[in-house]
């Protein structure tokens, strides 16, 4: 389908988020903190969510992803701090922070005798949303959710990921400035993962919401999201793209990987030649069994990368090079790293 | 739409107000209203609906059916304008042991305010709809109060045709026409069913609150409905015979201090005060809201020249039951709403 997706274009929609708070972003906290008791649940958070941006927070179950996202909707009240959502404070005015954010909670439900279009009318209605607005509305994002062809059926008929597809079209309905998506991928099948992945970057880039996002799925985090947050035991050990957060926490992004088409045999002699080139510090072989071999190369930071690169293409020129390039840092190795130093024993960040 | 959105982005100290204005949150209905709404017809689709319907109706049709002989020789006797139409709620049958048709509203409405609130938060909970609902701008007190009108209307709406039902056959079969006064006293005594139906909607609100597992919640009601049934009065009798045994009194003074103590203490039965309220709001001649305690009352009762009261003196006869059960009511309902209040979202 080709029309508007959502009720307005990016353009007024990012006037209007100018409107509402010329001074901050759509979603900003200061020290927000939340205990129950002694457990401290989220711990003097600080994170800003820009418009248009896909913000990731990783953590493990209990980090305080969850309580966040309560606090930001007004659903719990922090203890200390204080959140701005679209320039308001949740707390204290709960249902204007709640008319403009979408919210995908975690483990999303429907009410099974009715059907994935009435479910959606019972949450326009809710948002007072006119009648013919909300048809057309409903209609639009039913569409961009692929759900179109079930929404007259009822949604205890629904699979699991059909739920999470419905769940986000339901936080879309009130046309929200603010998206918070709490594992939004969970249960959906592999190419169901990437249509929503897709959906969620126009949304963003190119409308202009602010989408925050809670996810255990490494990859998708790190192939969707423009910013990630690490958060652990409540605090957020760790904020930027995925290359910031390398580099904080001790990779290094000039290092190199080289496949080549060589037999096993030939691999010492390869490594031996590697282990020459200038600007080479260090030399790994870590490619899986079955698979062309691979060397990781331990790069001096010193010397220009494009040089080591080409010094090392150039070393090469007798085996069939298959691939060379930038070692990608995965995003699972930061965040284990984040976590197994990221919080020490007496409870301060390590940076 | 999208055009005033733009206009309001220039005046942009005011905009998120009036940002909302332009979306109706302020003009549209409260949110208790659209859940009550929502909650209303998915009760009318319901498997419960049929249920209620047959309830109610049994309980209507059965006494009616063995007190209509009773009823009719009662209407031909009698020649002063006595409460006939009223009998139709009040008389027992003659032959069977079952009771009046207010008798039975007492004793099945309770069962059906749990059952359609027993489940009405918990369920919200497993189902997972609880928090995608609650971050809708709405109260949180807008799901409670909405969940409990929608229940009170699908009840209201059986027991009024379940009312007209039986004027209807009143006055088709066996030729009664009620007075305006007659008419007046069955509207008093529907809103005396409101409040002991809201009683028990609130109990088993409170119930799906405290219990997360529907099942639990309606055990729980229908034991303690069946507790305060069958063995509430039995037990409160059993007490008031111990704590005030005033047949055995020996002056008349302290039979009568203990007969009266001995009422008090069964009127902590909510039924007791319910049906208690429905005799004397049904029936005109009813002068007192206790039994006689000694022969000496019964006599003077008996010889008591048969007076009709009016509306207001039987309204102040049963005033101190008709408060009890509202403020039971509204405790009940006050601590499930307190509950939901400080729960926290997450299962």
């Amino acid at each position: 389908m080709t029309a508007p997706v959502l009720p307005r274009s990016s353009d007024e929609r990012a006037g209007e988020a100018s409107a509402a708070d010329p001074s901050g972003p759509p979603i900003r906290t200061r020290e927000l903190t939340k205990a129950y008791g002694d457990l401290v649940a989220v711990d003097s958070l600080d994170l800003e969510v820009q418009a248009g941006e896909i913000f990731g927070l990783l953590g493990q179950n209990g980090a305080g992803k969850t309580t966040t996202i309560l606090m930001l909707l007004g659903l719990t009240e922090p203890t200390f701090g204080e959140a701005r959502v679209v320039g308001l404070d949740p707390a204290r005015r709960p249902l204007e922070v709640k008319g403009r954010v979408g919210y995908l909670p975690d483990a999303v439900g429907f009410y099974g005798s009715m059907t994935g279009r009435e479910n959606l009318r019972y949450t326009a209605r809710l948002n007072g949303i006119p009648r013919d607005e909300a048809a057309r509305r409903i209609d639009e994002v039913l569409d961009l959710v692929t759900l179109s062809e079930r929404a007259d059926t009822r949604t205890d008929t629904y699979s699991r990921g059909m739920l999470q597809r419905l769940g986000i079209a339901d936080a879309l309905v009130k046309g929200p400035d603010v998206l918070i998506l709490d594992e939004p991928t969970t249960s959906i099948d592999p190419i169901g993962v990437v249509e929503v992945l897709d959906l969620l970057r126009v949304l963003a880039h190119e409308r202009g919401i602010a989408i925050l996002l809670s996810s255990h799925l490494l990859n998708q985090v790190q192939s969707t999201c423009d910013r990630i947050g690490i958060f652990a035991a409540g605090r957020l050990i760790g904020t930027g793209t995925v290359n910031e957060l390398a580099t904080q926490f001790g990779f290094s992004l000039t290092d190199l990987e080289v496949t080549l088409d060589v037999a096993t045999e030939q691999a010492a002699a390869v490594q031996a030649i590697l282990r020459g080139v200038p600007g080479v510090l260090d030399v790994a072989r870590d490619g899986h069994a079955g698979h062309e071999p691979t060397w990781a190369l331990t790069t001096d930071p010193e010397h220009d990368v494009y040089a080591t690169t080409r010094a090392v293409i150039e070393a090469l020129s007798a085996y069939p090079l298959v691939r060379i390039g930038q070692h990608r840092v995965a995003l699972e190795s930061i965040y284990r790293r984040a976590v197994e130093r990221g919080v020490a024993d007496d409870g301060t960040v390590i940076p | 739409m999208s055009t005033a959105t733009g206009a309001t982005a220039s005046d942009a100290p005011v905009a998120p107000a009036t940002t909302q204005g332009e979306r109706g949150i302020g003009r549209r209905a409260p949110g208790w209203v659209i859940v009550a709404r929502k909650e209303f017809s998915d009760h009318l689709r319901s498997v419960r609906f049929p249920i209620l319907l047959i309830v109610l109706g049994l309980s209507a049709v059965v006494p009616l059916y063995f007190a209509a002989d009773a009823i009719r020789s009662v209407a031909s006797q009698i020649s002063d304008p006595r409460a006939i139409f009223l009998a139709l709620f009040v008389l027992p049958p003659s032959d069977v042991p079952i009771p009046p048709v207010y008798g039975f509203v007492g004793i099945v409405a309770p069962l059906l305010g749990v059952a359609f609130s027993f489940d009405a938060i918990n369920s919200e909970r497993s189902d997972g709809t609880l928090p995608r609902l609650l971050s809708q701008p709405i109260h949180r007190d807008d799901v409670i109060t909405g969940k409990f009108v929608a229940g009170l209307a699908t009840i209201m709406l059986v027991l009024v045709s379940v009312v007209l039902v039986i004027s209807g056959f009143g006055i088709a079969r066996l030729g009664i026409v009620p007075t305006f006064g007659e008419i007046e006293r069955v509207v008093v005594w529907l809103l005396l069913t409101i409040v002991w139906v809201s009683l028990w909607l609130a109990f088993g609100l409170l119930l799906s609150v405290v219990f997360r597992r529907a099942a639990t919640a309606a055990l729980a009601g229908f034991g303690i409905w069946l507790l305060f049934q069958i063995f509430g009065q039995l037990l409160v009798g059993l007490i008031a015979r111990v704590v005030a045994p005033y047949a055995t009194a020996a002056t008349a003074q302290e039979a009568l201090s203990l007969k009266a103590l001995s009422d008090t203490i069964t009127r902590f039965v909510p039924l007791t005060l319910y049906q208690e309220g429905s005799r004397v709001l049904l029936n005109p001649s009813e002068t007192t809201v206790s039994t006689p305690a000694t022969v000496g009352q019964l006599a003077q009762y008996q010889q008591q020249i048969p007076t009709l009261l009016s509306l207001d003196q039987s309204l102040a006869l049963v005033m101190p039951h008709v408060v009890a059960l509202v403020a039971l009511s509204a405790v009940c309902f006050a601590i499930a709403f307190v509950v939901f209040m400080r729960q926290e979202v997450r299962a």
